[in-house]
């Protein structure tokens, strides 16, 4: 997850997230079955027409005419996110080897695997749009599209991937959510399947702490110091204030997003506080109070300047993730060769039969 | 005499052992669809190796549950075969362990599907159809690399010559076990010379024959493959998780 | 995909592969992780002719007033069952 594209949950914060996508998914529905208008006429403005279809809540398909600016746009959003998937399973694939049950171990392993098949829903999503996912892998390789800065920090213990379930796929649900409303069709379908199938992630997560923070003292300690690591970088992965977040305005006029980066940490914030308390465990920010006004917590900003240096490649882990995933790569090539010289060779021996 | 114990502890390591090998590739497959095919499997002989370990648990009924088994014994306690054991290497050294693995597991859990022992036939009901897709996935694999470019047939030839002798252990007659692998040797080498015929590679000759792992003697890989898997379970111990 | 029994095949999504055999397994691998399909077909991307929304008026339009295709067209006596 990098920031803030997306649209909104209808309901408050934490309250069945599950459900949210539920209704986004019926107001797909609903949106398709609404008397459609169809192409633009042959001397209609198109912008007009564009603006028409997103005004009307009904989606953008990948052979309308769209903005070139709100192609350029989905498509880095939605390589990004395709990336963040394909990159965040090294963090986690991290203890798989290590999980301490068997149980433990089928459930890391099975999460792991969920994200790179988000990972390839999304990269196909971002296809539609006339990329292909070749093209955009080699700008992951070559460092030219961005991952989530999240996944540039070490999993140092089992509580660590607790803390991912918990905070960071928490966290990336909230910005997610929203994104099953997206006008672009094929990224607001790939989110809800995608949402659908992550709900378990969380939950896993918490799972884990729980057990850990009522086990033995060293499992509480660890559990505590996992969160203490987790908590500031999660609440980062919303981006940077709005204040500072020019491209934001265009893409909710969009419908491509939805919610500002802030209104939707503050969101995430509000939900964790809660769930802290029965975890037992404590959220690292002595500045965290309930603001009786406001109807929210008041809490502690991220280090927006750490964030801002992660990006740029300078986070514990940034070198060895994009080694990792171009060794994979590279390491793959002959195998890759292989399948398609032997794709080849079957369709030659094929005409050759018919002919 | 290998009862029914023994019998489930020699399958269940050999699941277990394959499954933590497999889990090693998340991330790192050569393709994306890779990776999820690669952990399917993985998943699936994970899912093998409780159900399998359980009940020898309880066969032994001595109180060790799946864990106990898994995380609490060293490597000369492990009954898994040699051969899913060694490293991964390579893709093709990968898939030919695969390939090997699933050509005796499908007989052996078809065989185990029949057997008079409830559990077990049970086990091996579930197990066999997933035996048959990791069957059909290496091999699909075989044939590609077998029958690919240059490189990729030196590659998979090269690994098939350097797991073929582990096969000859699966295959030690045991008269008394519920499955008698001896009696599983032809249906291996019937699925394996027509996978490898059709791609293009040569069965090696017979010669060495390195085995030991069904007494508990194994390969150097072993204990550092279960070092890792146990270090955390062991670091805090009666923790449950 | 075939969902269940008794549904028809509907699209579920798109994938990368270098033949039909891989792409049929990296299908089932891809898409049926939770049990979703009972039968697959793939078809290369290439093999598909997509009509245009440019076009869709005059390719689907002339439907629309076909009306009789639809069973709700048709005014069924009250007392009559299974039709």
């Amino acid at each position: 997850m990098y920031g803030n594209d997306f649209s909104p949950p209808e309901d408050g914060p934490g309250g069945g997230l599950l459900g949210e996508v539920e209704a986004a998914e019926a107001a797909l529905r609903e949106a398709a079955a609404r008397a459609r208008r169809g192409g633009p006429t042959p001397d209609e403005d198109l912008e007009a027409y564009f603006a028409d279809v997103i005004d009307a809540d009904q989606k953008i398909e990948p052979r309308d005419w769209m903005p070139e600016a709100y192609r350029k746009t989905l498509i880095r959003q939605i390589a990004q996110h395709a990336h963040s998937e394909i990159i965040g399973m090294q963090p986690e694939g991290n203890w798989i080897s290590r999980a301490p049950s068997l149980k433990r171990k089928a459930i890391l392993l099975a999460k792991v695997q969920d994200e790179a098949g988000h990972g390839l829903y999304l990269y196909a999503a971002a296809e539609t749009l006339g990329v292909s996912r070749d093209e955009l892998v080699e700008l992951l390789l070559n460092g030219r599209q961005k991952y989530s800065s999240i996944f540039n920090y070490p999993t140092l213990t089992w509580a660590d991937v607790g803390a991912i379930g918990w905070l960071v796929d928490g966290a990336a649900i909230v910005n997610q959510v929203p994104l099953c409303r997206c006008s672009y069709g094929p990224y607001a379908r790939a989110m809800i399947r995608v949402c659908k199938e992550e709900s378990f992630h969380q939950r896993q997560g918490y799972e884990i702490l729980y057990t850990l923070s009522h086990g033995t003292p060293a499992q509480k300690a660890m559990a505590q110091d996992a969160i203490d690591r987790w908590w500031y970088p999660s609440l980062a992965m919303f981006g940077p204030p709005d204040a500072e977040s020019p491209h934001s305005a265009q893409s909710m006029a969009w419908k491509i997003k939805r919610f500002s980066n802030d209104e939707l940490r503050q969101r995430f914030v509000d939900m964790c506080v809660q769930q802290a308390e029965v975890l037992g465990l404590t959220l690292p920010d002595p500045d965290l109070r309930w603001n009786d006004e406001r109807q929210s917590y008041d809490y502690t900003q991220p280090d927006y300047d750490e964030l801002m240096q992660v990006i740029k490649g300078n986070g514990p882990c940034n070198r060895q993730r994009m080694e990792h995933r171009r060794r994979a790569h590279d390491e793959g090539a002959w195998v890759r060769e292989a399948a398609a010289a032997y794709a080849a060779k079957r369709a030659e021996k094929k005409e050759k039969v018919a002919a | 005499m290998t009862g029914p114990f023994d019998f489930a502890l020699r399958l269940g390591d050999d699941a277990l052992i394959a499954a933590q090998r497999l889990g090693e590739w998340t991330s790192r497959a050569p393709e994306m669809e890779e990776d999820i095919a690669l952990a399917n499997i993985a998943l699936d002989q994970l899912g093998a190796a409780r159900l399998l370990l359980t009940y020898a648990g309880e066969l032994e009924g001595a109180g060790r549950d799946e864990d106990a088994l898994a995380y609490l014994r060293d490597d000369r306690e492990f009954r898994n075969c040699l051969l899913v054991e060694l490293p991964n290497g390579d893709f093709a050294i990968t898939m030919a362990k695969l390939f090997f693995l699933s050509a005796y597991q499908l007989p052996l859990y078809t065989a185990l599907a029949g057997c008079a022992d409830e559990r077990l036939a049970a086990i091996g009901a579930k197990a066999r159809k997933e035996s048959a897709y990791h069957l059909d996935h290496s091999s699909l694999w075989v044939k590609r690399l077998g029958d690919g470019t240059e490189e990729s047939h030196r590659r998979m030839q090269a690994a098939v010559d350097e797991v073929w002798p582990y096969t000859h252990e699966l295959f030690t007659a045991d008269p008394a076990a519920p499955v008698d692998p001896a009696t599983l040797r032809a249906d291996f080498d019937a699925t394996v010379s027509a996978v490898l015929s059709e791609a293009t590679l040569i069965r090696p000759a017979h010669g060495w024959t390195p085995g030991g792992g069904r007494d508990g003697v194994h390969t150097e890989h072993l204990s550092y493959l279960l070092a890792e898997m146990q270090v955390l379970h062991r670091a805090h111990p009666g923790a449950q998780w | 995909m075939r969902a269940r029994r008794g549904l028809s095949h509907t699209h579920v999504g798109s994938l990368h592969a270098p033949d039909a055999e891989l792409a049929l397994r990296n299908a089932r691998d891809l898409y049926t992780r939770r049990q979703e399909g009972v039968s697959i077909w793939v078809v290369p991307a290439s093999a598909i002719t997509a009509s245009s929304p440019d076009e869709k008026d005059a390719f689907f339009d002339p439907a629309a007033d076909k009306v009789y295709r639809h069973p709700t067209f048709y005014e069924v006596p009250d007392g009559v069952a299974h039709l």
